[in-house]
């Protein structure tokens, strides 16, 4: 027995709206339902609260040395460089990637030759640009495995990435741009606030 | 009518068994031309077992936190009853499952498993490859040493590269700035529940695509095209009890392999197990030298052979995605007249050794560490990959085959 057979005559245009927008208002409720359970996987409150400021005494880091600092689960360097250190940065800016700071790896306030706010210490985001290792510290000047010419700074073991002493990539390595130089204030000459600006952004 | 005959008529009125039992086993009909290369399939069936079983142990005592991690493995492996045994079972299988997935997709490769009919039995298939690959890789943070954690982190930092949204795509995956306990324990649930079941699901449909349109064989003649009286293939064999046996010399003698890597070098050589994951994870401290553990070597030398470009690593992650896509689109790459090596020209045969010289020197390079010299090898090794694939229309059209047999050759 056909439904036509009943009077009953099939609109097909009719069912295919109904089809349609019963879809349409499933995948709408499916979406829905998505959104929660995605935004679960973002970093929770506690995670957040934990990128809260660290505050550093870098009254103890001797001349030449290197502190490692954890913020936000990062390893941050400070480093006390020396008069001899601060020289040799500038001799090298043909070898390097980004000399000047273009790309935007640190706050304004370290776009400049040093990339620090104090010359002698350097405040930077020990993570590589490249996949995230985390560099060895190579202050020995012309060291036998970097080459005669280096001048100290920061080898990355993982895959080879070369950073001076002012955390600035060579031409030629896996990394792409210069290591991050977080937003940080001097409380006082003794007292370093690794998170914030000056400016309170 | 036996007690067993009603029994098995009383669940065949509700449910398939003897029907799905005879369309899968004993009147599903293989060629009988199997060789070597066809154990591979059966076996990677019986490691993905092993691995649910030893996993499902292995649960019970492991502690999927960034505090607790480290010392639940070792506590499994000293103080819990077989426990060593059953973390080095899953360890070794899971290498011994990409031994034996790499094996059977270059038999694929070699008899042209991947043609027309069997496209989707092929896509299915990397689809598997793809999903043990992520398992594979989120499993391999669970023990949280060293290796775990900066391997992780070099991975995810892979979704940072893309353009505009990796930023935040990499901290969603993560749950955090950096690898930290919230990844531990998405990466648990992922690896030991999401995972697994599209792992199974993709299997299933694997199989169900592969009795539909019957299996390839060595001379990649259609078995089905010469049917006796009855509609059976002249040269199948049912699947069961033929096939079974022969596969069952075949677990034997993988088994025999398994133990004694097992037994007497579990960790092979840094292989299986990275020496740096003995050590717990320090987020402030990267090992000497990163290496990802063999299987994924050959992507990591084509992800490292790519210098960056415009200021961004990005072109090396796509380079190292698109040498898994481009196994996709194989069926419509392969323009050869025949399908089995065996009756393809010389110039498929180079590039097939080409390739498979390509893909182990790329697995080899991917071990070591970056210097220019391993580097450039990469760089040649990568082209070749490459041009394996982009090449094929052109080559596979041009080769000079030789007439395929009507029917198998024994």
């Amino acid at each position: 027995m056909s439904q036509e057979a009943e009077g009953q005559k099939v609109d097909a245009r009719k069912r295919k709206f109904l089809i349609a927008a019963t879809s349409a208002v499933g995948g709408v409720a499916v979406a829905g339902v998505a959104v929660p359970l995605v935004m679960s996987m973002m970093p929770s409150a506690r995670a957040k609260a934990a990128g809260a400021p660290v505050e550093v005494d870098i009254s103890k880091i001797e001349p030449g040395m290197l502190l490692t600092v954890e913020w936000r689960g990062k390893p941050v360097w400070i480093v006390n460089r020396t008069p001899e250190m601060l020289e040799l940065l500038a001799k090298h800016d043909d070898q390097l990637a980004d000399a000047n700071s273009e790309m935007p790896q640190q706050p304004d306030y370290c776009k400049n030759a040093t990339r620090s706010i104090k010359p002698e210490y350097l405040v930077a985001v020990g993570i590589c640009t490249h996949l995230g290792c985390s560099p060895t510290y190579r202050k020995d000047v012309g060291a036998a495995d970097l080459g005669a010419d280096w001048p100290g700074g920061f080898f990355c073991p993982c895959h080879g990435s070369r950073f001076d002493l002012a955390a600035r990539v060579y031409k030629g390595v896996p990394a792409p741009t210069n290591l991050v130089v977080p937003p940080h204030q001097y409380l006082s000459d003794a007292k370093l606030l690794i998170g914030v600006d000056a400016q309170g952004a | 009518m036996s007690a067993m005959q009603k029994l098995m008529g009383w669940v065949d009125d509700r449910f398939p068994l003897t029907a799905t039992y005879k369309a899968h086993l004993s009147e599903y009909y293989a060629p009988k031309n199997f060789n070597f290369w066809y154990f591979f399939g059966s076996l990677a069936l019986l490691v993905l077992v092993i691995q649910i079983v030893t996993g499902i142990f292995l649960t019970m005592n492991y502690k999927p936190d960034a505090e607790l991690a480290f010392l639940s493995v070792e506590y499994i492996m000293r103080d819990v009853e077989w426990g060593w045994l059953v973390r080095y079972m899953h360890s070794t299988g899971a290498s011994m499952f990409f031994v034996v997935v790499y094996l059977h997709m270059f038999r694929g490769l070699m008899y042209g498993s991947y043609r027309k009919p069997r496209e989707l039995i092929w896509i299915f298939g990397v689809l598997i490859y793809l999903a043990l690959m992520a398992e594979a890789f989120l499993g391999y943070l669970l023990p949280w040493g060293q290796m775990s954690f900066w391997g992780a982190q070099v991975i995810v930092n892979l979704f940072a590269a893309v353009p505009f949204i990796g930023e935040d795509l990499s901290i969603w995956i993560r749950g955090d700035y950096v690898i930290s306990d919230a990844t531990l324990n998405r990466f648990f649930a992922f690896h030991v529940i999401a995972l697994p079941l599209v792992l199974i699901a993709l299997v299933a449909v694997h199989l169900v695509a592969l009795h539909e349109v019957g299996s390839n064989n060595p001379d990649g003649v259609e078995i089905k095209k010469k049917k006796d009286a009855n509609g059976i293939p002249l040269d199948g064999i049912p699947f069961h009890p033929y096939y079974t046996v022969k596969d069952i010399v075949g677990v034997i003698v993988f088994l025999m392999v398994f133990s004694a890597i097992l037994f007497f070098a579990p960790e092979m050589g840094g292989y299986f197990l990275e020496a740096a994951n003995f050590v717990p994870a320090d987020p402030l401290k990267t090992p000497e030298h990163i290496a990802p553990l063999w299987y994924f070597t050959p992507f990591y030398a084509i992800l490292r052979a790519v210098p960056p470009m415009f200021g961004s690593q990005f072109p090396g992650v796509v380079a190292m995605g698109l040498s898994i896509v481009l196994l996709f689109f194989l069926p419509w790459l392969d323009r050869s007249k025949v399908k089995s090596i065996r009756y393809r020209g010389p110039i498929y045969k180079i590039a097939l050794a080409l390739f498979i010289v390509s893909f182990v020197g790329l697995g080899y390079l991917g071990l070591l560490p970056a210097t220019p010299i391993a580097t450039l090898f990469a760089q040649v090794f990568s082209v070749i990959y490459f041009l394996f694939f982009l090449l094929m229309p052109w080559y596979t059209s041009i080769d000079k085959t030789k007439p395929e047999p009507e029917r198998v050759t024994g």
